[in-house]
């Protein structure tokens, strides 16, 4: 399961993808993430409980902001997952 | 001042049970209480068949509001409190639902309620509740391969409809047929912001636009915002509406012609339960019988 943490607005679209499935905890990014926002969540998969990375409450309505220092080239959350489960759309318009 | 305001903005709360359904014979009995947040849902489930459903406002007290929209429920059926194997909670206020066994996000949930209430065709669930709107893609079996939410502001969601329907003077209910009496679509609101809108809205009057050209322009610029939300996750058939707005003309038949394709109906609904506004409810009703069996496993 993908989920997309963020929000399009007047200005552009600024998205924290993570993939479920390939996630597996291990909390690299949380470690890595400069401003500390993201944190391990449970989700229901086929029943069964796992946790995995999510965007802190907190930070979700604000992603353009405290993301805008690691855009475009040194995403350091993407960068630190060896699952290849998270992504960034990062689509500034003006 | 004597004359009483009117809530042009309040829509019906009701209950139902389903004819021809006899709890008794039933082995599990599980419950959905979907807390959003302007409507609370609840669905009782007997045997993964809707036995009774019930819709509420949602008051400033969310465990108070899961009490009430279950024994509002539970009203009329002979059906106990005690008699309930498994409850599962969801949706925004979902923490709060004391009486859960579990609680699971309601994207979950309304992606398996979907599933259940139109099959194994849907493949796009677009969500559009009181102050949120969700745009969910779905697997053959209900799964949720991605979602994505907007909850930064209430453009374009439920709220903002009642909102312009106080504004108008006309109940909630009909706003949607009324935006569809226009003969030509005006160009939509420039402004998608509920209180921004709002404000267009009254300058648009002001110049002479009827109550309904005003209404057509601002379900306009709510279907295009779904629209420009749906992209993102991509839209494939078969696709259905959820949620309060799935009820509004207005918005999900001008979201039809900028995809270009027609949701899926339910036929009955008001028969069968299977309202598209309790969908949430209905997958954690679904969800609390799997996990049920589970545990007596």
């Amino acid at each position: 399961m993908i989920t997309y943490y963020g929000y399009k607005d007047g200005s552009g679209e600024y998205f924290i993808s993570i993939d479920s499935d390939k996630c597996n905890g291990c909390g690299e990014c949380i470690e890595k993430c400069p401003k500390k926002i993201l944190k391990l969540e449970t989700v229901m998969i086929n029943l069964e409980d796992k946790l995995v990375s999510s965007v802190k409450e907190e930070f979700r309505r604000q992603i353009k902001y405290v993301c805008n220092n690691c855009h475009p080239d040194n995403i350091l959350c993407v960068l630190s997952c060896k699952e290849k489960a998270i992504t960034t759309i990062w689509n500034q318009e003006r | 001042m004597t004359e009483e305001k009117k809530e042009y903005w309040r829509w019906k709360e009701y209950r139902k049970t389903i004819e021809g359904k006899d709890w008794k014979t039933g082995k599990i009995i599980t419950a959905g209480i979907d807390i959003g947040s302007i409507g609370s849902k609840a669905v009782i489930m007997v045997d993964g068949e809707i036995y009774a459903l019930g819709i509420i406002r949602t008051g400033s007290n969310s465990p108070d509001s899961a009490k009430r929209v279950l024994d509002f429920t539970l009203e009329g059926t002979d059906l106990k409190f005690e008699n309930i194997n498994y409850i599962v909670g969801t949706g925004y206020g979902r923490v709060n639902v004391p009486m859960a066994n579990k609680t699971i996000t309601e994207i979950s949930c309304h992606a398996k309620g979907a599933n259940f209430i139109w099959g194994d065709s849907v493949r796009t669930v677009l969500d559009v509740g009181g102050q949120d709107i969700k745009a969910i893609s779905i697997d053959e079996k209900g799964n949720v391969v991605s979602f994505l939410m907007n909850d930064k502001c209430a453009a374009g969601t439920g709220r903002g409809m009642e909102v312009i329907a106080d504004l108008l003077s006309l109940p909630i209910e009909e706003i949607g047929e009324a935006s569809l009496k226009v003969k030509e679509d005006p160009p939509p609101l420039n402004c998608t912001c509920v209180v921004f809108a709002k404000s267009e809205a009254v300058s648009l009057l002001r110049k002479g636009w009827t109550k309904e050209k005003v209404l057509a322009a601002y379900c306009r610029a709510m279907a295009q915002r779904m629209f420009d939300l749906l992209k993102r996750i991509g839209i494939k058939k078969d696709f259905v509406v959820t949620g309060g707005q799935s009820k509004n003309i207005g918005t999900v038949s001008r979201l039809e012609s900028l995809l270009g394709f027609k949701r899926l109906q339910v036929p009955d609904w008001e028969k069968n339960g299977k309202d598209p506004m309790v969908a949430g409810a209905i997958g954690a009703a679904i969800f609390a019988k799997a996990l049920y069996e589970k545990s007596k496993k």
